[in-house]
């Protein structure tokens, strides 16, 4: 792909350029305006950190089933054995694999998040 | 349905306070897309009143739709406020003269709703501590309330709750191993059924208005009210999700489970066990994943058009990281 820009350049510039103008609409376009460039933050951080946490997740993923796969196949077999009962909150190493994946994700959506911990 | 708002507020201005009297600085709040919320003032000859038009501008499917009717919640408002909870006092229920739909109107009713600014404003240093103990307090009286028959609640419990959103999560077609752990491991530890009793619904931080002098001063946005276990109102209002940045403060992240559960016993409610409480907090939490992939999938079938119910999908990662840590602290 092309570096001049990077896909990644040209969201972070339009986000930029949202948060210039915000300022100047009504209250309600100044609230989604703020959800747009929220948006634009996110797809730039998942161009950037995206390809590394899905091969993190795949790893996981292939430690905790026990055979190789893509992401698309792992991840829908570890569901259905959670909806089935095969796997749960006793099963090792489940909720270890289970907050890597989460973690990575929510770095990528949401990154100021606070959530419960020690 | 196009309705000119300002200017129909303009003739209830009159219809309500008289002669002369004008409705002033109509303005749209930040609200849901199918519900609209609109500030607005009446100036009339008995002097100027902050009042709040709610109304429904999407359609409406009473039959399906989790939500009651305007009117319902008008007379859940009545009755809630008869057993001293703080509801905001009702004006006047719309009808077809007044041309704005299904409405209602309510005083304005002083105070924050914010809940990034009630957890972190210094002006509300003062009564945050008590704000966990006066949730209690009013949602025992809330839950001792006679639901007015009129306003046809439904009733719901943990199993009902899980079938409705997995079925809405499976129509999702979305594939999230946490959701599908929470649901399997919620519904192997359903709580023992206990009488339903009217609930709020959407008891949270968000829903509240505080007043920096008195605290909890009214409870907002009845319509998600029905018939259920009194723990799902104590449950909601600690989802971690409104919290605003105060995952430390279990109770809307301005307070303690210690004081809500006190606060509920001492206004006379059924004492309710902590354990409790979580499971309806993971629940909660496993609803609000849910609702955020419903929004997207409102946007993706083209049903809404805003680019706020995409990016709302985006939050359902946080409930998974919310989800996870309930079930290791164990339920």
């Amino acid at each position: 792909m092309i570096t001049h820009p990077k896909p990644e350049e040209l969201t972070e510039a339009v986000g930029r350029w949202i948060e210039q103008v915000r300022p100047q609409l009504d209250p309600r376009n100044q609230f989604l305006a703020r959800v747009a460039a929220n948006a634009l933050a996110a797809v730039t951080r998942e161009l950037t950190l995206g390809d590394q946490a899905q091969a993190a997740a795949v790893e996981r993923l292939e430690a905790i089933l026990g055979h190789g796969g893509n992401y698309r196949g792992l991840n829908w077999e570890l569901c259905e054995k959670l909806r089935a009962g095969e796997m749960g909150v006793a099963t090792p190493g489940l909720l270890a694999t289970l907050r890597g994946n989460v973690l990575d994700q929510l770095a990528i959506d949401q990154p100021s998040y606070k959530y419960e911990g020690p | 349905m196009s309705v000119d708002v300002p200017a129909a507020l303009s003739r209830l201005a009159v219809r309500l306070a008289g002669k002369g009297a004008r409705a002033a600085e109509a303005q749209r709040l930040t609200g849901g897309a199918s519900m609209e919320t609109w500030a607005f003032a009446i100036e009339g000859p008995k002097g100027r009143e902050e009042m709040i038009l709610r109304r429904r501008s999407g359609p409406f499917d009473p039959e399906n739709s989790r939500s009651t009717s305007l009117a319902a919640e008008a007379a859940l408002i009545s009755a809630v406020r008869a057993k001293g909870a703080p509801a905001p006092p009702l004006v006047h229920l719309c009808d077809e003269a007044d041309g704005l739909g299904e409405a209602h109107v309510t005083r304005r009713v002083a105070g924050e709703t914010l809940g990034r600014r009630i957890n972190t404003d210094p002006k509300f240093d003062a009564v945050r501590p008590l704000l966990a103990r006066q949730c209690g307090e009013v949602l025992a009286r809330i839950h001792s309330v006679s639901p007015p028959a009129q306003a046809h609640l439904k009733t719901a419990d943990a199993a009902v709750e899980l079938d409705r959103y997995e079925e809405a999560y499976r129509t999702s077609g979305a594939e999230r191993p946490v959701l599908e752990l929470a649901f399997r491991h919620l519904r192997d530890h359903l709580p023992e059924a206990r009488r339903p009793v009217l609930l709020h619904g959407d008891f949270r931080n968000g829903n509240l208005i505080v007043d920096p002098e008195k605290g909890l001063a009214a409870v907002l946005d009845w319509e998600l009210s029905h018939l259920g276990d009194p723990a799902e109102d104590l449950g909601w209002i600690c989802v971690n999700s409104w919290r605003f940045g105060r995952p430390d403060r279990p109770v809307g992240g301005f307070g303690d489970y210690e004081d809500l559960l006190a606060g509920y016993e001492s206004a006379g409610g059924e004492p309710v066990p902590l354990g409790r409480v979580r499971y309806w907090q993971a629940l909660g939490s496993l609803k609000w994943g849910v609702m955020c992939l419903m929004m997207y999938s409102s946007w993706a079938t083209g049903a809404e058009a805003s680019v706020e119910r995409p990016m709302i999908g985006r939050r359902v990662s946080e409930t998974e990281i919310d989800l996870l840590n309930i079930l290791e602290a164990g339920l």
